[in-house]
């Protein structure tokens, strides 16, 4: 057996509650109580993870030091030698990133009449799309509606969102299920055609849809393979290492960089689109995360050089279901899913400390409590952790369901010899979302012209705590959104002469503001050589 | 600490911890990884790899970011894997039979030695699934090959040279937008939507000051 002797221990008193803590329906916290609990426990209240950012459009703001590093970082352009003039492609549309939002905006702008290009530094699909399992919401049932999810969308983030962009994602929403439903991807439908919808934390209505708990999967291999169809051209293992602008200040191109080869190509375009996703690889506070190799914020830094406004570049989400056991998974998402299907928290005494549907910054706020000033965390290799009592899912729905609902989460755990059907499983925040991003106004328009967002690398949809299912539906309604209004305004644009001055002047300011020991910006990827 | 075990990371033997990931393991080794490395937690099939445990003949097949390393164990990544796509118009497809044999012929050429089934690095039953494209049943394919993260390690191993994820990409695409039933519920929203039916609600509740919307948020009614 893999678990340790205090595990079993603990173990043996969730089994012995189980009974009870199923029929228990626990309190949901006040505002009040909620706005305690996250002021003294989550990480983004904590001083010595962020710093003071010195230069640029958000300068005075703060940010987590390991984005800052990157921000004040040297552009990889700097000490090459680069030709401007050397075009080595040619587009209407550059789209950078070719996950959830990158592949619907290049859809979307293919149907526009665009030449597209997509470029991306792994494998097109290689990105945190790929990886979301609960779901996605949308309002599209008797008693939902989109001013009901609006609500949700700014209770859960504090109501600082940006009105109008939430307003297309609820209003858009139901559009998106359907254009993806139309693309072929396999909802879970009850018989007669129903969706077969839940909660998240933080919804007032089931409405979030799902493809077991492959949902993210199902829609990125979908959309992949519609790119492929229209035989849009991908350029793969290829890092924007920056944006080109042209004399009036446009976007108008990207530096490329084979991730193998190091090659240097020129892409110029009539406009561009940001579709890089997220930052979980840039571990802010140390903490462990449920992201993709190579969600490490390039597109916030190759934006923010080129004179783009961050917004909540501040707030990031930390899931409050990581794994904490076994090592090899450690930091790995546990879907929120097994909540919505009626598993709840429980701490190392078997009891019950939380409504396990709060919002995800105070689950995990409330989880870090448990562990630490409650002293009823589980103690593992890694650290404290909380029961995920996951058995009570067959419990309540019936045998079977558990491996119907969720087959990725007992795979990931079956491969390590742990059964959730039959035993609780150990978690803990995991890094997971980066709530702030590139500010962009409703068409999906950054600060810079011709300079388009989409998917993680946006903030403001979901102010300054996403809920679940929020997300894969941004990147579909603000993806489609982006290619749809990057391709029109690719018809009306004249390239002017393109230009890398402003990251010159960018690395200009930083001297001025006597920054030093600049590391070469932005990441790419992490480094894990030798570190295990 | 945990004890250490010899791997043979493309043949050449390196001695790291009994409790790393294959993925670790050659990150351990010193291995700057590029090619062959993903969501690292076994949704995207980057890091499909076959191995060998000295002593026994089977060639066993994996994912690199979710199974432990074993003492002698010899280690091959498929980071890539020529896969067949084939191009349609999924607008002008239909869920028929004619539609496998346009695209997939050599699906009807499978011989039935199951390699591809005891290569999956899913537990899938990818034979089966094969055999229900063969024969139109795309609701099937699909239910069976649903969880197949596209590694390409049974087509690696396939004498008959099917891309079978591929196969049940198509089957999968058919059975969502031809085969599952429409949802009503759906087409009538989108519907009411489009014709301006939810405007009203939505100017109305943007209009109101975050005191009232706090109101409205913490006194909201929550569906049992």
């Amino acid at each position: 057996m893999i678990f340790t002797e205090e595990m079993l221990a603990s173990m043996k008193k969730v089994e012995a509650a189980r009974e009870n803590n199923i029929a228990l329906e626990p309190r949901r916290m006040t505002a009040e109580e909620k706005d305690a609990l996250l002021s003294q426990y989550h990480p983004d209240y904590r001083q010595d993870g962020f710093q003071t950012i010195q230069v640029g459009p958000n300068k005075g703001e703060k940010a987590p030091v390991e984005l800052i590093a990157m921000l004040e970082g040297r552009s990889r352009t700097l000490d090459m030698d680069i030709d401007l003039n050397k075009i080595d492609y040619e587009a209407d549309v550059l789209i950078i990133g070719a996950g959830g939002a990158g592949t619907s905006a290049a859809i979307e702008a293919d149907e526009a009449g665009a030449k597209v290009l997509v470029v991306t530094k792994l494998r097109m699909g290689d990105a945190n799309t790929m990886m979301a399992e609960g779901g996605i919401q949308a309002a599209d049932k008797p008693g939902d509606s989109p001013a009901q999810h609006y609500l949700d969308v700014m209770g859960g983030g504090h109501y600082v969102n940006r009105p109008e962009l939430v307003k297309k994602l609820v209003m858009d929403g139901p559009i998106a299920i359907q254009w993806l439903n139309n693309l072929g991807v396999e909802f879970d439908k009850a018989e007669d055609g129903t969706m077969i919808t839940t909660h998240g934390g933080g919804t007032s209505r089931k409405r979030m849809h799902a493809a077991a708990d492959y949902s993210g999967a199902e829609i990125m291999r979908t959309l992949r393979d519609e790119v492929l169809n229209r035989n849009i051209p991908v350029v793969d293992f290829t890092a924007a290492i920056e944006l080109i602008l042209d004399d009036e200040g446009k976007a108008a191109g990207a530096v490329l960089q084979n991730m193998e080869t190091g090659e240097i190509k020129i892409a110029r375009a009539k406009t561009v689109v940001i579709a890089t996703g997220g930052a979980g690889r840039m571990h802010y506070q140390g903490f462990p995360t449920s992201n993709h190799y190579g969600a490490t914020a390039d597109g916030l830094v190759l934006a923010y050089r080129a004179g783009a406004k961050l917004l909540y570049q501040d707030t990031l989400q930390y899931h409050p279901t990581g794994v904490a056991f076994p090592k090899q998974i450690y930091g790995a998402l546990v879907t929120e899913k097994v909540r919505s299907m009626g598993a709840k928290l429980i701490n190392s005494e078997g009891e019950v400390f939380m409504h396990p549907l709060e919002t995800r910054d105070v689950a995990a706020a409330s989880i870090i409590r448990e562990c630490s000033t409650n002293g009823k965390g589980v103690p593992t290799p890694a650290g404290k952790a909380v029961w995920l009592d996951t058995p009570m899912i067959d419990r309540i729905h019936g045998k079977g369901m558990l491996e119907k609902r969720l087959p990725a989460m007992l795979r990931m755990y079956l491969k390590f010899g742990i059964d959730m059907r039959e035993t609780p499983i150990l978690v803990y925040p995991t890094l997971h979302y980066q709530n702030g991003g590139i500010e962009i106004t409703v068409d999906g328009m950054s600060g810079v012209k011709n300079l388009f967002v989409a998917g993680e690398a946006v903030g403001g949809i979901h102010g300054r705590n996403r809920l679940m299912g929020n997300s894969l539906l941004d990147v579909i309604v603000f993806g489609r959104n982006a290619g749809q209004q990057a391709g029109k305004a690719a018809k009306n644009t004249q390239i002017g002469k393109l230009s890398l001055e402003h990251v010159k002047k960018y690395q200009a300011e930083l001297e001025k503001a006597g920054i030093k020991d600049q590391l070469p910006s932005p990441k790419l990827l992490p480094d894990y050589t030798r570190k295990f | 600490m945990a004890e250490m075990v010899n791997v043979y990371l493309f043949g050449k033997k390196y001695e790291v911890p009994s409790d790393l990931t294959i993925m670790e393991a050659m990150e351990y080794a010193g291995y700057k990884l590029v090619r062959g490395c993903g969501c690292r937690n076994g949704f995207c099939g980057a890091c499909a790899t076959v191995y060998r445990v000295k002593g026994d003949r089977e060639l066993k097949a994996a994912l690199a970011c979710s199974t432990k390393v074993e003492d002698n164990m010899y280690v091959a990544t498929l980071p890539f894997f020529p896969l067949i796509k084939e191009p349609y118009d999924i607008e002008k497809v239909r869920p028929d039979e004619k539609i496998m044999m346009q695209l997939y012929p050599e699906i009807y050429s499978c011989v039935g030695c199951n390699a591809c089934t005891k290569a999956c690095s899913q537990g899938l039953n990818v034979m089966q699934y094969i055999a229900h494209a063969q024969r139109g049943e795309y609701a099937k394919c699909a239910e069976l090959s649903f969880d197949c993260v596209m590694c390409g390690i049974c087509s690696s191993r396939c004498p008959a040279g099917i891309s079978h994820p591929q196969v049940a990409m198509l089957a999968r695409r058919l059975n969502g937008k031809y085969i599952a039933p429409e949802s009503k519920h759906l087409t009538e929203r989108v519907k009411e939507i489009q014709d301006g039916l939810c405007s009203e609600a939505i100017e109305a509740i943007m209009a109101k000051p975050v005191s009232e919307l706090k109101e409205l948020y913490n006194h909201r009614d929550i569906e049992k």
